[in-house]
């Protein structure tokens, strides 16, 4: 099965600033992986370029089979992303927010009251314009969207951030559930406990690279090793 | 795409009905304008009179910069223009959306605005049918060319005075002709104002196209 994650040397840029560097990954059907690094590893700039939201400068990049430098449009309708904000209209109602989602990327309506009342919108809620919302129900909004949207490829931007105990306990169950859901997962967090629990795997990122862990130089040595350590960019699958 | 375009100017236009910065900003805005030019020329009919669809269509231009601005606003908070291209929607579908969001928005004030410069200005209203006809095409002109332009300036952090510097030079062939098809109107002779309607149907279609093929790369580069 092919995976549905492929970057090689996958480079973005800013103007001239290079936010991803020459990136490997690959990540398989079904897999949760964690993405792990310092502010400005690259983390959101990975998530971006995979959603098709950034465009791959040189490299390689497939997406759920679509080549990425073809066509970096085309993989959209079927990744459902949560970023720092919450892209939500904020004069719509929660509602109505859901269900212009579902109609813009053809998914089924009948998915709104489900996610609504799983994510706390049962009754008026729903029906009150998000910028009355407080942060953390704007962010469950925005999780109701992606559960709704049934995507294939959730990519997730501190997913925990704003949300209460409770919040985050249902997301986790969602991530856990994933492989069962039949989706794939990426998510950068920093939130280490809660992100290694439901993650099959941790990414490092730093400079815009996949690279080793910190420390993984010296546990090699400590272990006698005569491997050598890789420098970045890594192929992490 | 006329799905899509359909999809994406009810949820401005059920924006802008609940937010109402239309009604309770931009529509006050025009009217001040009107009332400002009637300040600077005076409170002689006979001069306002014949300067009325000038002055009209300039209210118009000026009001067009803040609808086409209102409407990338709303696309701004939240990142929701992020989440505008995540959904896949096809870019001419949404140029053809937002633009007639604002054509709508437009069309409401330009009746207001007709309305103030007959009570104002003691303009005669003939001719209704050239009227309606240059409203109608000047205003899909207009909102072709802001939705084109806006999605330009939307993307940068200049955008509040970058949007007027590349929008009005373009749509100074809208304010000639829809101004000389409305004085043809007013003075009783809107047989005369055939060949400027066709010119602004020439420059609604033009942009209209323009903006269905250029739309989706400008979107992606804001």
């Amino acid at each position: 099965m092919p995976p549905a994650v492929r970057l090689h040397e996958a480079v973005a840029l800013a103007g001239r600033f290079p936010l991803l560097a020459g990136a490997c990954l690959e990540v398989g059907e079904g897999e949760v992986v964690h993405l792990r690094g310092p502010n400005g590893a690259g983390k959101t700039s990975l998530l971006k370029v995979l959603a098709g939201l950034l465009a791959v400068h040189s490299g390689e990049a497939t997406v759920l089979g679509w080549d990425l430098m073809a066509d970096q449009r085309a993989v959209r309708r079927e990744v459902g992303m949560l970023g720092h904000q919450s892209f939500l209209y904020e004069d719509l109602t929660v509602e109505e927010n859901l269900r212009f989602a579902l109609r813009a990327t053809r998914s089924a309506v009948t998915g709104i009251r489900p996610a609504l009342e799983q994510f706390g919108f049962g009754g008026r809620l729903a029906s009150i314009p998000v910028r009355r919302c407080s942060a953390g129900q704007q962010r469950r909004a925005s999780l109701a969207v992606l559960v709704a949207r049934g995507a294939r490829l959730w990519l997730l931007d501190e997913p925990h951030a704003g949300l209460d105990q409770d919040g985050r306990d249902l997301l986790d169950e969602l991530l856990a559930g994933s492989r069962a859901a039949g989706r794939t997962v990426v998510f950068a967090s920093h939130e280490l406990e809660r992100a290694t629990a439901i993650a099959d795997r941790t990414v490092h990122l730093a400079g815009g690279r996949v690279v080793e862990p910190p420390g993984h130089a010296d546990k090699l040595e400590r272990a006698g090793t005569s491997e050598p350590v890789r420098k970045a960019p890594a192929h992490v699958a | 795409m006329l799905r899509d375009a359909v999809l994406v100017a009810g949820k401005d236009l059920r924006i802008e009905v609940r937010s109402r910065v239309g009604l309770n900003q931009i529509g006050p805005f025009a009217i001040a304008v009107l009332l400002l030019f009637g300040l600077a020329l005076g409170p002689d009919r006979r001069v306002l009179a014949p300067a009325s669809a000038g002055l009209f269509w300039v209210a118009v231009l000026l009001s067009t910069i803040l609808t086409v601005q209102r409407s990338y606003a709303i696309e701004s908070a939240d990142a929701a223009r992020d989440g505008l291209r995540l959904s896949g929607l096809d870019p001419a579908g949404i140029f053809l959306g937002k633009a007639s969001a604002v054509a709508a928005q437009l069309l409401v004030l330009e009746a207001a605005l007709t309305i103030g410069v007959a009570l104002l200005y003691g303009a005669r209203l003939s001719g209704a049918l050239v009227l309606v006809g240059a409203c109608v095409a000047g205003t899909l002109g207009l909102a072709a060319v802001g939705t084109l332009y806006g999605v330009v300036a939307s993307g940068l952090r200049v955008r509040e005075t970058l949007l007027p510097l590349l929008f009005l030079p373009v749509v100074a062939p809208v304010l000639l002709a829809a101004t000389k098809a409305w004085d043809e109107a007013l003075a009783g002779t809107p047989g005369r104002a055939g060949g400027w309607l066709d010119v602004l149907v020439v420059f609604a279609v033009l942009y209209v196209a323009i903006g269905i093929v250029a739309f989706g790369p400008l979107l992606e580069d804001g």
